[in-house]
């Protein structure tokens, strides 16, 4: 038993309804209570989808249980089809039917439904969203797709983008962008838009684009074996791995590496001086590991900020996640527990979160800009402009959106110097952002001992350390954006010295120690 | 003149309901929590679930707001299921830890979950374990949220009927309001109650456990919401007496409910109209306002929050508008039977759901207001149809005079919008 508050993954068979959701032509058929259907609301809500997900629930509720929940299985399944008239069924239950056991997978067998009925197991205690999705696309696959003649010209098929990601759908054009430059053309894309009879014909091409590992690596496998087709290792995301995608595809399908770089503006962007102020910006990471991977190259290489912290909450990738760490000479962070984000990045003090929307609340409490480059997003994550994160448009994207939540290069000089002009305090935060000032840690549970008393010496942290009033006073000349970092920096250098009571001279002493 | 308008021929209340049993598209029971822990402000709300039930306080919820909310999840795992004993120990090792972690809580819910239920966790015995185990400082409730027991509003229902048994005894004549509503509202019921002289008046729930109100043989109490049933059936058993009215939707509704209980206190006619005669002509301003987009407007109810009879009420009533259908969950008409005298016989009364068919329904009736489940809305949207969410109504001030006009713009303003919006090339 582990106690939950806000969680990154949902129960497996959520998963399974973004393969669904995502698809066309497909129909689940989920053993579950009524409470359950909670889920349509994600994709017609959050994704603002026109259409219900095609899910059909049991809903059955705790008088049937012991006597016909099964038949209330067939018989939803039944309607299902004779309504839907779908190409191919999946089925399965939720965690409270894997609890009764009525096997959904074996009760559609013996049912003869006309069309291929994939059965789903999806361990709901001990397994989440992600595992779902990637089993569920897994046993599609392995149901309809088969070895066939390939196409004349290469193809490709685009697998993973599915219901509910973040920014699949545009990924899919840059994607199909990119190989379109090499003359390379696309067989399938799946599971988004993809009907039952697309995915039968997924043996078609000569290679997999794998665009998200987390959703559709064991299928890329699969092909891999059944198939004999290739796939790709490398996600373009970043101008760094775009460039390494065009170079991998080129070599396994023996093409010329051709690019348009005509329309890729990311590189003068973070040349230009406007950006000498990105420099160094300590940034936390933190989302599924595929964006978290190609998020720490970003930063590093391209915008010029420094990764103090990185972690995925996806345990099956933590392997990976802990070697990234390594080369970037930081710690892991693996974990499902929003708190234990909360309390890494309350320790490090970035200056920027890069993570999901749990991320971006914890960046609305502590004051900390913070930009979203992973799933699980919310509504504002799935704008009406094309805005993709892979290939030379999704660099341009990026740079544009990760710089979005700071204070502009000319605009922090101009902080620094009108520090106590009153109509130019820094309280107002970064001016092209309105409402959306970053607020001190008020709902927090802790109280914040800075702001409270100024007059009397306030004490910081676990040893005793004791900001001296005037100190106290100049800290709070220093403008929002740098003044958590000039507390925390303040607080090591007196740390470090056995300093208990920290002064003006303190402070600037630690500034000089710091300066870079 | 504060009686209802005499309805004349058959009225809903003994309309034929089309009972229907087929896929339900409603949250369940354990949604309540989100408005539920707000009101109780010492009160922590552990639910004895899945990854499932965690997701679903997350997405009904909509955004986290609070790094820490003062509810959760204990999430069930593989070891939890293969023996019962273990799964005890366990939970009252979580319990241990968050009431360690958060001494401000007072009052414990275990709220039980379908997978709690299915493998039969004894959640009252663990309460009452817990309680011997915790007191005097925190006491320990349960209660289920379950899908498969309760729909959607039902949970408070469960909640607050769980909390009837441990209220103390008293012999006072008092008035208790039954039902969580938002603070202003609550406050403003009990103003306008003060005013003609009724007293004194107790809230369940209250914001602390240290308020909590007595009950007794001398108690009378009004329900707030619909869907109390199970909480009035305990306060029955109380010695308690319920006082039967419509709903406090509307002017209409707001004065009738009014009325009742200045009955029952004896508070005479002019009284009444001196406490109530400006905030119902405020209310009927505001409803006019608001109403004149949804005059002569058909409107269809989706079975959500139970609030659906009482609002068809208002709506047809107040707002000049026709029902075609009012679903509802479960019909209780000793709730909301006074609310169904007042509806003339002609829409379709329907209980319980089959969501194709119901679709169907819509479909063919093309009203020109749908009022249903987030999951709902967008797909009947993108199919021309204009949408009320159902779930505004549990989150939103829409009780009593002051709120009166805000209800009928919740349904005004998706139908202004639609006549609003320009999307085409002009001619
Ligand atoms: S329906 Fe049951 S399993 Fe689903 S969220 Fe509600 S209580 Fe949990
Ligand atoms: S500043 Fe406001 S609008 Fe802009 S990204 Fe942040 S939260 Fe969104």
């Amino acid at each position: 038993m582990k106690l939950t508050v806000w969680t990154y993954e949902g129960p497996p068979h959520v998963g399974a309804m973004r393969v669904a959701t995502a698809m066309k032509g497909l129909h689940y058929v989920l053993h579950a209570p009524q409470g359950d259907t909670y889920a349509d609301l994600l994709f017609t809500m959050i994704e603002r989808r026109n259409h219900r997900p095609p899910v059909s629930y049991t809903t059955f509720e705790g008088r049937d249980l012991g006597t016909d929940t099964a038949s209330i299985f067939r018989e939803t399944c039944r309607d299902a089809y004779d309504r839907y008239q779908p190409q191919a069924m999946i089925v399965g239950a939720s965690c409270t039917a894997e609890l009764i056991q009525d096997d959904p997978g074996g009760l559609a067998e013996a049912m003869d439904i006309p069309v291929p009925v994939v059965a789903l197991e999806l361990p709901s205690y001990q397994r989440k969203e992600n595992f779902g999705s990637d089993e569920t696309f897994y046993q599609i696959v392995r149901a309809l797709a088969q070895p066939m003649e390939r196409t004349q010209e290469i193809t490709a098929n685009l697998i993973g983008p599915l219901a509910l990601g973040f920014r699949h759908r545009d990924d899919i054009e840059e994607v199909k962008g990119l190989l379109y430059e090499m003359g390379i053309g696309v067989n399938v894309v799946a599971p988004f838009d993809a009907t039952p009879e697309d995915i039968a014909k997924l043996g078609q091409a000569h290679f997999n684009v794998l665009m998200y590992p987390e959703h559709a690596e064991t299928a890329a496998r699969h092909l891999e074996r059944t198939c004999s087709q290739p796939y790709t290792k490398t996600v373009p995301i970043g101008v760094g791995a775009t460039h390494d995608f065009v170079a991998e595809v080129a070599q396994i399908c023996a093409v010329e590496p051709k690019k348009d770089l005509s329309r890729l503006r990311q590189p003068w962007w973070s040349k230009s001086v406007d950006s000498t102020y990105l420099t160094g910006k300590r940034v936390f990471l933190f989302g599924d590991a595929t964006h978290v991977k190609t998020a720490a190259r970003i930063a590093r290489d391209e915008m010029g900020f420094e990764v103090v912290g990185l972690g995925c909450y996806n345990r099956e990738f933590a392997r990976d996640i802990r070697k990234l760490a390594k080369d970037y000479g930081v710690e892991a962070l693996i974990t499902d527990d929003y708190l234990e984000v909360e309390k890494a990045i309350e320790d490090l003090a970035p200056e920027m979160i890069l993570g999901t929307q749990m991320e971006r609340h914890i960046g609305k409490r502590l004051g900390i800009p913070c930009a979203v480059i992973s799933a699980p997003v919310h509504v504002q994550d799935f704008p009406a402009r094309y805005s993709p994160q892979m290939g030379w448009e999704g660099a341009n994207v990026i740079f544009d959106t990760w710089i979005h939540p700071l204070v502009m290069g000319l605009e922090e000089h101009l902080l620094h110097m009108f520090r106590e002009d009153f109509e130019f305090h820094d309280e107002a935060g970064a001016s092209h952002h309105g409402g959306h000032a970053p607020k001190p840690i008020a709902e927090a549970p802790a109280p914040e001992p800075v702001a409270a008393q100024p007059e009397a010496p306030v004490e910081t942290g676990g040893d005793v350390m004791v900001w001296l009033a005037d100190a106290e006073r100049e800290l709070k000349k220093i403008p929002f954006f740098v003044r958590g970092k000039a507390k925390r920096n303040t607080e090591k250098f007196a740390a470090e010295r056995g300093v208990s009571e920290i002064s003006i001279d303190t402070l600037y002493e630690a500034k000089a120690h710091f300066a870079r | 003149m504060n009686q209802p308008t005499n309805i004349s021929g058959a009225t809903c209340r003994d309309a034929p309901i089309l009972k229907e049993r087929g896929q339900r598209e409603v949250f369940c029971g354990l949604t309540g929590i989100i408005w539920l822990h707000r009101k109780m402000q010492d009160a922590f709300f552990l639910v004895v679930g899945s990854r499932t039930c965690a997701h679903l306080l997350q997405s009904a919820a909509g955004v986290m707001i609070f790094a820490e909310p003062r509810f959760g999840t204990a999430v069930l795992e593989e070891g939890d299921l293969a023996g019962m004993a273990d799964a005890h120990e366990e939970l009252d090792r979580e319990v241990d830890r968050l009431l360690s972690r958060r001494p401000d809580i007072k009052q414990l819910f275990l709220v039980g979950s379908c997978p709690s239920e299915v493998i039969k966790l004894d959640l009252h015995r663990a309460a009452e374990r817990l309680t011997v185990k915790h007191a005097p400082h925190v006491r320990v409730l349960n209660y289920s949220g379950s899908g498969i027991e309760t729909t959607f509003t039902q949970g408070e229902d469960a909640c607050l009927a769980s909390m009837v048994p441990v209220l103390p005894e008293t012999d006072e004549r008092e008035l208790l309001l039954v039902g969580a509503l938002p603070d202003v509202v609550e406050d403003q019921a009990v103003d306008l109650l003060t005013k003609m002289g009724i007293g004194p008046i107790r809230v369940l729930p209250a914001h602390r456990s240290a308020e909590a109100p007595g009950v007794g043989p001398n108690t009378v109490y009004a329900c707030l919401q619909p869907f109390l049933g199970d909480t009035s059936a305990a306060l029955d058993r109380r010695g308690a007496r319920m006082i039967q009215a419509p709903f406090p939707f509307g002017e209409e509704g707001t004065t009738l409910w009014l009325r009742a209980i200045a009955d029952e206190f004896g508070v005479d006619d002019e009284t009444f109209a001196h406490v109530t005669d400006a905030p119902r002509a405020r209310a009927r301003t505001a409803i006019a306002n608001a109403a004149k987009a949804l005059q002569g407007k058909t409107i269809f109810f989706m079975p959500d929050s139970q609030l659906e009879i009482p609002l068809a009420r208002f709506l047809t009533r107040e707002c000049g508008m026709e029902a075609i259908e009012i679903g509802q969950p479960y019909i209780h008409k000793g709730l909301v039977g006074p609310d169904m005298d007042l509806i003339p016989a002609g829409p379709t009364i329907s209980e319980g759901q089959d969501v194709d068919k119901q679709l169907d329904r819509v479909r063919a009736a093309r009203p020109d207001l749908t009022v249903c489940g987030l999951g709902l809305a967008n797909p009947l949207e993108a199919e021309g149809l204009t949408t009320k969410w159902a779930i505004e109504l549990v989150f939103t001030p829409v009780h009593f005079y002051e709120q009166a006009g805000d209800l009928a713009g919740l349904f005004s303003r998706p139908v202004r919008r639609r006549e609003l919006l320009k999307l085409e090339a002009a001619e």
